[in-house]
């Protein structure tokens, strides 16, 4: 449920699920989301969900803060929303040449790589939300052993297709891009092709993504 | 005979096509884009009779050189750009913005310079032979989306004409853009997490644009912002004319390229009314915030549209 509404500026209204960052909340931030899209209100003009947030900016030509914002507490978000979530498999290549710092992580966290990579790949994730660059899905929960901060200093250029992890979260750089996660591994599978206008991202929010390991050669070829 | 072109012999340093955005794919990471400039796109496209969804070419700081490869296109610039026109009988001319003027085969526009601001538009009748892409013709440089294959324009391209012949007809209107004295804002959703010391300052101390300003985003310089609770938030969501402000005390204001989710408390947001100031802003300009109320940034937006139709109703 929304525990809190406000304005963010005088284009958007800002909502806000509560501090939980956890499954449900986020279920709930989709559904209101799926909900409101259905809805097409005159005058959205972006409906972004997160964690545990939703803003909803609009033209402010066309309508206002306080409309928008009675229209979403209308919303009759107990409404079932359809599970058309899928589960997705994305590769995993770590050959050195990709998993830029799994160094690092094996020191700071005190345990060897393989271990660390089979906590990775023993788990299913949940996608909480796609986005900061085109298509970049945010998946969680890690098991707590491999958990760690962001890199003190960000890189400038993080590799297209690199699979980073940070806090209790992992994500795939959908293009190259300034990114501060210890990246663990590279896939060679396009996540968001804006070829396909239709449906440019592979994983959605809500959907769970299992990954498994390739190797270098099996990388190579992946795309021939 | 085949559509003209324009050939690119000069891209200027970041010219794009843009229109009024690409709206509700906020959700898988792509924010809106469009003009940084909303009114001089408007004026624009009214004076060579277009409509709003026909995309101008945007430019920042230095525009494009163009050479006509065509038959006679009725163009405008908009803004306060300086421009030449360099005849293909050799003449010059100084360009006037804000009034319609005709080009032939062979003849040059040569868009020098914006002065004391940042952007400026260039618009022929009917548009440009180019593609939308997520119903907008806006580049986005950073997602590759867009015209062009979402870059910005280089060197010996062509601009291919829509329009294959369209009849000059002189439109003019006096403008002058209005300087600003403040950025208004909206108190953003974080606006607790500073120091009374750090809120005081932002509402009563100068600020300078920095040098490190693009279509993504402006950072500007000035007394630091301390936060006291926690200077990462979990992601959220962005639209543009949010203040964010990082652990290191320098806020960023989201511009129309904004990332779509970020993890910065949010001390403001500058209201709608003044985003085409804000991003005509130059690096090392002063800048001033005022704090204002929801109230009262609604009625400044519909003054700012008011202001806006009689400008266009001039338009004859």
């Amino acid at each position: 449920m929304i525990k809190n509404i406000t304005n963010l500026g005088d284009a958007a209204v800002y909502c806000d699920f509560g501090n939980q960052i956890d499954q449900e909340t986020n279920l709930n931030v989709i559904k209101y989301f799926k909900n409101l899209r259905e809805l097409k209100v005159k005058g959205i003009t972006n409906i972004t969900p997160s964690y545990n947030k939703l803003i909803v900016s609009f033209d402010p030509s066309a309508t206002n803060y306080e409309n928008i914002k009675n229209k979403i507490l209308d919303l009759k978000s107990k409404k079932n929303q359809n599970q058309n979530n899928k589960l997705i498999k994305i590769p995993i290549c770590i050959d050195e040449e990709y998993s830029l710092d799994i160094k690092r992580l094996s020191k700071k966290l005190k345990i060897q790589n393989e271990q660390i990579y089979s906590s990775f790949l023993d788990k299913e994730y949940y996608c909480y939300m796609t986005g900061f660059i085109a298509g970049m899905p945010f998946l969680g929960d890690i098991n707590e052993n491999i958990r760690l901060n962001r890199l003190e200093t960000p890189r400038v250029k993080v590799p297209m297709g690199s699979i980073g992890i940070t806090e209790q979260f992992c994500n795939i750089y959908t293009y190259e891009s300034p990114g501060g996660w210890n990246i663990i591994g590279n896939t060679p599978i396009k996540v968001f092709n804006k070829l396909n206008q239709e449906n440019p991202t592979l994983i959605n929010p809500g959907d769970r993504v299992k990954f498994y390991k390739i190797n270098k050669q099996e990388y190579k070829n992946y795309n021939e | 005979m085949s559509n003209g072109y324009f050939k690119i012999h000069r891209p200027g340093i970041n010219s794009t096509f843009q229109d009024l955005g690409r709206f509700n794919l906020h959700h898988i990471g792509i924010p809106l884009s469009g003009v940084m400039d909303k009114r001089n796109y408007l004026i624009g496209n009214k004076l060579v009779e277009n409509s709003n969804n026909i995309s101008a070419v945007e430019f920042a700081y230095q525009g494009p050189l163009l050479k006509l490869q065509s038959t006679k296109v009725t163009a405008a610039i908009t803004g306060d750009v300086n421009f030449k026109i360099l005849r293909a009988n050799s003449n010059i001319e100084n360009g006037q913005c804000y009034e319609t003027f005709e080009l032939n085969d062979g003849d040059q526009i040569d868009i020098i310079s914006t002065n004391k601001s940042v952007y400026g538009y260039f618009f022929i009748n009917g548009g440009f032979e180019i593609e939308s892409f997520w119903k907008s013709f806006s580049i986005n440089t950073k997602a590759k989306v867009g015209p062009n294959d979402g870059a910005k324009f280089n060197f010996n391209q062509k601009l291919f004409i829509k329009n294959k012949e369209s009849k000059f007809q002189k439109k003019k209107i006096e403008h002058l853009n209005s300087k600003i004295e403040f950025i208004r804002v909206l108190k953003g959703t974080n606006f607790d997490y500073f120091s009374e010391e750090a809120k005081n300052n932002f509402f009563n101390k100068e600020f300078i644009v920095s040098k490190l300003t693009d279509r993504m985003g402006m950072r500007i310089e000035g007394p630091k912002i301390e936060n006291i609770v926690e200077t990462n938030i979990r992601s959220e969501g962005l639209i543009k004319g949010v203040i964010q402000v990082p652990g290191d005390g320098n806020p960023i204001i989201m511009l129309s390229d904004y990332g779509t989710i970020g993890g910065y408390p949010k001390i403001g947001v500058v209201i709608s009314a003044d985003h085409d100031r804000l991003a005509q802003l130059i690096p090392g300009s002063k800048i001033k915030f005022k704090l204002v109320e929801l109230n009262e940034a609604e009625n400044l937006y519909k003054l700012y549209e008011i202001e806006t139709k009689n400008i266009l109703n001039q338009i004859r």
